[in-house]
């Protein structure tokens, strides 16, 4: 432990002289650093990529369906509507559905998973919304892929989606809304990176599952790509089977403020409701924080820290959502994207408060046009887990 | 013997009155009808497969009640049940997933790894117990914490787990290994080890009631001294009541793993361990009495979903099942002090010297 401790200092102590090191060269060269408006510490980055080109391939399904007829059903996993998060995303999905698409609120229906439920908990809160005739009816979370292939089996004239869902052999009135993560980590990455004075950066976890791990993956390559000496440190507040960690903000908050007694002057999470403490931590602290999948600048549930927020890695499952119950209306499911990530704008990242700089902006542009075209793989899995 | 029949139920049913009538309150606070919510609560048990997932629940709730009740009986508070399921069916998953072997035999086998993980989860704190005097409350806690981080690590991508989608599981149970149930169609199947846990709750009574070591149990737990006294060898039944424990507590697991899922994963349902400790309180640590408790804990779980679908909050259910092991513990201390009392007021009436009843004191001392 105390060696640990040891090297950690060591490394960081190593890593702020590089990078005040490389900062003088840095501003004596030339004048591509963080930002542009802090003359102050950072990191040393790599060349400004060249600018964006091309444009992202909108591949837009048709909103001029008309859904009035759909009875809409929504399986929330724990959380539910509210969750200022991953939740409150797909709700926001289903919203925009009725407000575009002429659903009717009255035909829709919104149910929640409880804590520690066990599997058939699932499998009868879909077979209810499927057996009072909802169709399609969508499921928010992988814990549902099982149950909504058995349910989906049950009911082969109803159309079931899962959100970050997949399993094997499931029916096909059964669809899988599943996202690039870490295509839209690796953005934030990239702007954590320039944001970093102390070049020391940290990324807080809600439970440490591979979904989760995707998030961090991205994150630190995108972190490496700009900035290579940069430091990540990455934190989970509970391993696997402990499912808290997404429900939990004073533990989110511990965990962010030891990443910030680490040095860490950006921390980026990837924690659902935790995430709150994590920006409370970072008020507290006076540094910057990234939200997570909604603009979470704009969330009221986190409006009181909303100063720390300098961006959000949006992952688009109102997108996902919407464009499903599209689908769905239409009968055309087969144009649905087979993963929602950057080219399709399932992913993206936000720029609310406009806290970042031009030039930030560019880079993150310059890095998201390199993605689609496919010069840049962002792997799924953290190369130190 | 009706009036011990009749005291034994008056504690529950009124701890159970008194609870509902606390949900009704609360209700009505709320907003809701609590005659509309107990209907839809009843009358969700009528569809789809909700009767038979109350009986699969029922079975796994008494595994974990029972589990509970073992240790009670000798004053002893497993509260690592929950850590000694887990591994034990993480551990059965892991190694029934590897064995190749024939159909009855794989499943015994890995029913009695879990029984043995299980057990083995409990060793350490009955060690510490005898050996050193930790209190097995604060040994079993702290054994719930390692369990679930030893979990969270064997399931690990690099360990036993593989990426199912999103989801981590271990490797699935060839069909050698997957117990059969009574399939009801549309009903649903009603797993084949909800029998396991009827035989471990008979087990359970005979042993208690009719053997040498289950009095033994019983009178360590009543007086540890005049146990002492009468040639118990407490250490060792401190050391074997936990062991057992924790086997059928290792079993919890089982009747969910080889009946349906057929592999642990990131899925697998918390929370029994502590649910069983709530329902042997209930059941007062009697086979009969542990049954029913479990079957009213699954109905009141599985309820959840059903008030949820008509806009009640579900929580009302969670409110319901702590009032009820809440009460149960006043009621039955109620229903004790009232029995005494009667007791005293009838043995002063046939000796004709007592004083006026109303005069004994209602504590009963």
């Amino acid at each position: 432990m105390r060696f640990k401790r040891g090297v950690a200092v060591t490394a960081i102590a190593l890593t702020s002289v590089l990078s005040v090191v490389g900062c003088a060269k840095d501003s004596a060269s030339s004048n591509n650093s963080s930002g542009g408006q802090n003359g102050a510490a950072g990191c040393q980055t790599v060349d400004k990529p060249p600018a964006a080109s091309g444009q992202a391939s909108t591949s837009e399904v048709a909103t001029d369906v008309d859904a009035s007829s759909l009875k809409v059903g929504l399986a929330f996993d724990i959380g539910g509507r509210g969750d200022a998060s991953f939740n409150d995303s797909a709700a926001a999905g289903l919203d925009e559905a009725i407000a575009q698409l002429g659903v009717k609120k009255e035909n829709t229906k919104e149910l929640t998973a409880t804590d520690q439920e066990s599997e058939d908990s699932k499998q009868t809160r879909l077979r209810q919304l499927a057996r009072e005739g909802h169709n399609p009816v969508i499921s928010v979370g992988f814990a549902y892929s099982e149950a909504t292939k058995v349910i989906a089996g049950e009911f082969p004239n109803t159309q079931f989606a899962v959100v970050d869902g997949f399993v094997e052999g499931a029916p096909e009135n059964v669809t899988f809304l599943g996202f690039a993560e870490h295509e839209g980590s690796f953005l934030v990455g990239v702007i954590a990176a320039l944001e970093s004075e102390s070049c020391t950066i940290g990324f807080v976890g809600g439970v440490n599952v591979p979904l989760i791990q995707k998030f961090q993956a991205g994150f630190e390559q995108g972190v490496k790509a700009v900035a290579p000496d940069a430091t990540v440190n990455s934190r989970y507040i509970t391993e696997a089977g402990d499912l808290t960690g997404f429900t939990d903000a004073p533990k989110g908050q511990v965990t962010a403020k030891g990443l910030i007694d680490q040095g860490a002057d950006v921390v980026y999470h990837a924690a659902g409701a935790s995430g709150k403490g994590v920006f409370a931590a970072a008020h507290e602290a006076g540094i910057k924080a990234i939200g997570v999948d909604s603009d979470q600048y704009n969330q009221p549930t986190v409006a009181e820290y909303k100063d720390v927020i300098i961006s959000s890695m949006l992952k688009r499952v109102d997108v996902a959502v919407f464009d499903y119950i599209a689908a769905v209306a239409a009968g055309d499911l087969a144009n649905l994207p087979q993963v929602f990530d950057l080219k399709v704008n399932g992913i993206g990242y936000s720029t609310s408060g406009d806290m970042l700089s031009d030039e930030t902006v560019d880079w993150v542009e310059a890095y998201k046009q390199q993605i689609i075209n496919g010069e840049i793989t962002v792997s799924d899995t953290p190369t130190t887990s | 013997m009706t009036a011990k029949l009749r005291s034994t139920l008056l504690a529950p049913t009124l701890a159970i009155a008194f609870s509902a009538l606390l949900c009704a309150l609360a209700l009505l606070a709320s907003g809701a009808n609590p005659a509309d919510a107990l209907g839809v609560m009843i009358g969700h048990v009528g569809k789809g497969q909700v009767a038979v997932d109350i009986v699969n629940s029922t079975a796994i709730y008494m595994l974990a009640a029972l589990a509970a009740a073992i240790g009670f009986q000798m004053n002893l508070l497993n509260i690592g049940i929950e850590g000694q399921y887990r591994i034990g069916a993480l551990v059965a998953a892991i190694v029934g997933s590897a064995l190749v072997l024939p159909p009855v035999l794989h499943w015994l086998v890995i029913l009695v790894v879990a029984s043995l993980a299980g057990a083995l989860w409990a060793l350490l704190p009955a060690i510490l117990k005898v050996t050193r005097g930790v209190h097995e409350v604060l040994s079993t806690i702290m054994m719930n914490a390692i369990a679930f981080g030893l979990a969270a690590y064997l399931i690990r991508r690099d360990m036993f787990g593989i990426l199912v989608g999103n989801n981590v599981s271990t490797e699935p149970i060839p069909d050698s290994g997957r117990v059969p149930g009574i399939d009801l169609g549309d009903r649903g199947t009603v797993f084949g080890l909800v029998f396991l846990a009827v035989v471990v709750a008979a087990v359970y009574g005979i042993v208690m009631k009719r053997t040498r070591f289950g009095f033994e149990l019983k009178a360590s737990g009543e007086s540890p001294t005049a146990a002492a006294a009468g040639g118990v060898n407490a250490k060792k039944m401190v050391v074997v009541s936990l062991l057992v424990s924790g086997a059928v507590a290792g079993l919890v697991g089982m009747p969910e793993i080889l009946g349906r899922d057929h592999a642990y994963t990131l899925n697998f349902a918390a929370g029994y361990g502590f649910a069983g400790i709530g329902i042997a309180l209930l059941g007062r640590n009697h086979p009969v009495g542990i049954a029913f408790g479990s079957l009213l804990w699954a109905f009141l779980e599985k309820s959840k979903v059903a008030l949820d679908n008509v806009g009640v909050p579900r929580e009302i259910a969670t409110i319901m099942q702590g009032s009820i092991v809440l009460s149960v513990v006043v009621a039955y201390e109620i229903v004790k002090r009232m029995d005494l009392a009667a007791e005293q007021r009838r043995v002063g009436r046939a000796l004709g010297t007592a004083k006026p009843a109303e005069q004994v004191g209602g504590d009963g001392k």
